[in-house]
């Protein structure tokens, strides 16, 4: 089993394909045990009426188990292809670049309402990650939400999260 | 022929004004979707879904129908311009398609795209014709021990004919049935994996699963690839156009045999990706121009559109006759028929002949409408992708964030959909197919309560799985397609025994 950090041929480093592997299959079995567990709790056997409520999942979580060790003994002796870096450090910068906003975009929908959250978003992520300046950032920040309002609150009156600043202009 | 007064009854229902112009605006938007980075055919619709609940079921199904035909038309584009497939069953057409357009012949490559697409989905949509209400007159005597089979063929056939490993493509359906059970039970009325929390009542929704595994996760691994688009552009005029079509004919031999795969793979749900490389693959080996494949080779262009078109199209073969999708886009339209009320399977048939038909006509308005559309349109989108990612990006998460918000009006849910996103991004990076997952997610109940019934039939035997020929011979194909990685490997392991000379196979892909 190798370590946490790896480095491929081109030197890029980053955890390993194969501990990734090993985590998500590990992981599965979790899933899949919880699943099972539950199942049987609640009955996976034969009522006088006909299956209880766990027996089909029981088999599912029973499946998903096993397939889930055999990918982590492969994985463990080597049989599945796929070595090296699951993804360098660099590219992983990237990747949590738009996941934390992301996340952070979600968080504050919880509290602001979805239009002005939507409209920090997308400003701050082209100032952070397309450097653009405030001249091009302000139109597009701001038609997005107000074109995502027009049509949802007026047009097909499906209401979205909103927060302050919506109970202002009166919605 | 009564298929064929039914499909001038369907025309009847399509052309009103509503329904066209809902046409037009579907094959835009499924265009666009087709264009962008991380929305494709199966969450944009998912995303639409919401939309159309007010809706009369057929104005619904034709306008999230033109979005797939849309997108599948749109998937192309990416690929030959900036050799970025938008769509992975445009992957293929990115071989000879963007040496095409690098050499400045981006007009001809495009032409031959779009035309290879229509003449496969054209000839798709006239074996749905034909070979649907056969197959729907069929399944009427189903029981459940024949739709559970039919069922288990499905998610056999996934195992068998997918590139992945076998245990990851088992693991990532079977999470899939999982994730489906979550909730209440329907029979029993127990609660089941709920943990006593009263979101989980609801279960996970397989929209937003759908949203979050191709929207949310395609976002992270296009951020990994780098932000730079550089692109080719298009000229595409109507000389070029005709000029392009005068060479066509030369390669029919290759488009029927893309379309004959493409059908074959959209029935059995094989999908239009795996379609789309063994129509070039096939290509590639029985063509005149065989080596030269790869360097801008306008067969090599055909062979993979035609099959990849025709494998979305009758994809819906399988969904409208046994309520069973032959691919994720599918598996997302047949929830919306759950949605909108109307039950999937043969009965659909009788029972709701203005949706069937409607919408069966409505696919021969569309494809030709959208041939029209994208031949017009292609500078424009060709545009939209100079748009930088850093502005798309975050664009499109809103967009998925909305989708998935609408879905029931409830937050949980879009935290969810950035679960499953972070769940889609490891499982494409480490090769676990997702779209078993997410028809295992939309089948799960049905497949359940087939099984149960079955059970309860033959009080818990499982023998009732082979009771009678028909059953027995379904359940008998679907073990062989379980069991295939097995047998080929085997097999490949005897040829290679006898003739130990020969150059090494890879057993098991």
């Amino acid at each position: 089993m190798s370590g946490g950090e790896h480095r491929d041929g081109s030197g890029a480093r980053g955890p390993a394909t194969k501990t990734i592997e090993m985590i998500v299959a590990a992981m599965i079995f979790i899933i899949g045990s919880v699943v099972v567990y539950d199942s049987y709790q609640i009955g996976s056997g034969w009522a006088e009426d006909g299956p209880q409520a766990g027996y089909f999942p029981f088999y599912i979580g029973l499946i998903i188990c096993i397939a889930s060790v055999w990918i982590f003994f492969q994985t463990a002796f080597g049989k599945l292809a796929g070595g090296g870096v699951f993804v360098s450090l660099r590219k992983l910068r990237l990747v949590l670049a738009v996941l934390f906003p992301a996340i952070g975009f979600v968080i504050a929908t919880y509290f602001i309402g979805l239009y002005v959250s939507a409209a920090v978003f997308i400003a701050a992520f082209m100032r952070w990650q397309g450097k653009f300046s405030i001249m091009r950032i302000l139109p597009v920040s701001l038609v997005v939400p107000v074109l995502l309002f027009l049509m949802f609150e007026v047009w097909f009156l499906v209401p979205l999260p909103k927060g302050p600043v919506e109970a202002l202009v009166g919605y | 022929m009564e298929e064929i007064s039914s499909l001038l009854y369907g025309f009847q229902v399509a052309l009103s004004y509503q329904n066209l112009s809902l046409m037009l605006v579907g094959i835009l938007l499924g265009v666009l979707i087709g264009v962008l980075p991380g929305l494709g055919g199966a969450n944009g619709v998912a995303i639409l879904l919401p939309l159309t609940f007010t809706m009369s079921p057929t104005s619904a199904i034709i306008m999230l129908s033109c979005i797939y035909w849309g997108a599948l038309f749109g998937g192309a584009i990416t690929s030959i311009l900036f050799n970025i497939p938008g769509e992975p069953w445009s992957v293929a057409t990115t071989f000879d398609g963007h040496p095409m357009a690098k050499q400045g012949r981006a007009g001809e490559a495009l032409t031959a795209a779009f035309t290879s697409s229509f003449v496969g989905a054209l000839i798709a949509v006239v074996v749905i014709t034909f070979l649907a209400p056969l197959v729907a007159k069929f399944a009427l005597q189903f029981g459940p021990a024949e739709f559970f089979a039919v069922q288990l063929l499905t998610f056999c056939s996934f195992v068998g004919l997918g590139k992945g490993h076998p245990a990851k493509t088992i693991a990532a359906m079977m999470l899939g049935f999982a994730l489906a059970a979550v909730g209440l039970d329907t029979v029993t009325g127990q609660l089941r994996m709920t943990f006593g929390t009263v979101e989980l009542l609801r279960g996970f929704d397989f929209l937003i699963a759908v949203i979050g595994l191709f929207g949310i996760g395609e976002i992270l691994l296009t951020m990994e690839e780098g932000l730079a688009f550089k692109g080719v552009g298009a000229k595409i005029n109507p000389r070029v156009v005709w000029q392009t079509w005068k060479q066509l004919p030369r390669f029919w031999i290759t488009a029927i045999r893309g379309t004959l795969i493409g059908c074959w793979m959209g029935i059995t749900p094989g999908g239009a990706t795996p379609a789309s490389f063994m129509s070039y693959g096939i290509a590639k080996r029985f063509s005149r121009q065989g080596e030269k494949f790869g360097t801008g080779q306008m067969e090599g262009v055909v062979a993979p559109e035609t099959a990849a078109h025709a494998a979305g199209t009758s994809a819906l073969l399988p969904m409208l006759t046994l309520g069973i999708p032959g691919s994720p886009t599918a598996a997302v339209l047949l929830g919306g028929l759950l949605i909108w009320g109307l039950q999937p399977g043969p009965l659909l048939f009788v029972e709701q002949k203005d949706f069937v038909w409607g919408l069966i006509a409505s696919m021969y308005l569309a494809n030709v409408v959208g041939l029209i559309v994208v031949l017009t349109t292609v500078p424009w989108w060709a545009a939209i992708l100079r748009v930088p990612f850093s502005i798309i990006a975050p664009i499109i998460v809103v967009i998925c964030a909305v989708g998935a918000y609408t879905v029931h009006n409830a937050m949980l849910d879009v935290v969810l959909m950035l679960v499953f996103g972070v769940i889609g991004y490891l499982f494409k990076k480490l090769d676990y197919p997702l779209a078993p997952m997410v028809l295992a997610l939309v089948l799960g109940d049905m497949a359940e309560s087939s099984f149960r019934q079955s059970m309860v039939l033959s009080q818990g035997s499982i023998s009732i799985f082979w009771s009678n020929g028909l059953v027995g011979s379904i359940c008998a194909l679907a073990m062989l397609m379980l069991f295939w990685p097995l047998i080929s490997a085997s097999l490949g392991k005897l040829r290679r025994g006898r003739a130990s000379d020969t150059p090494q196979e890879r057993p098991v892909e």
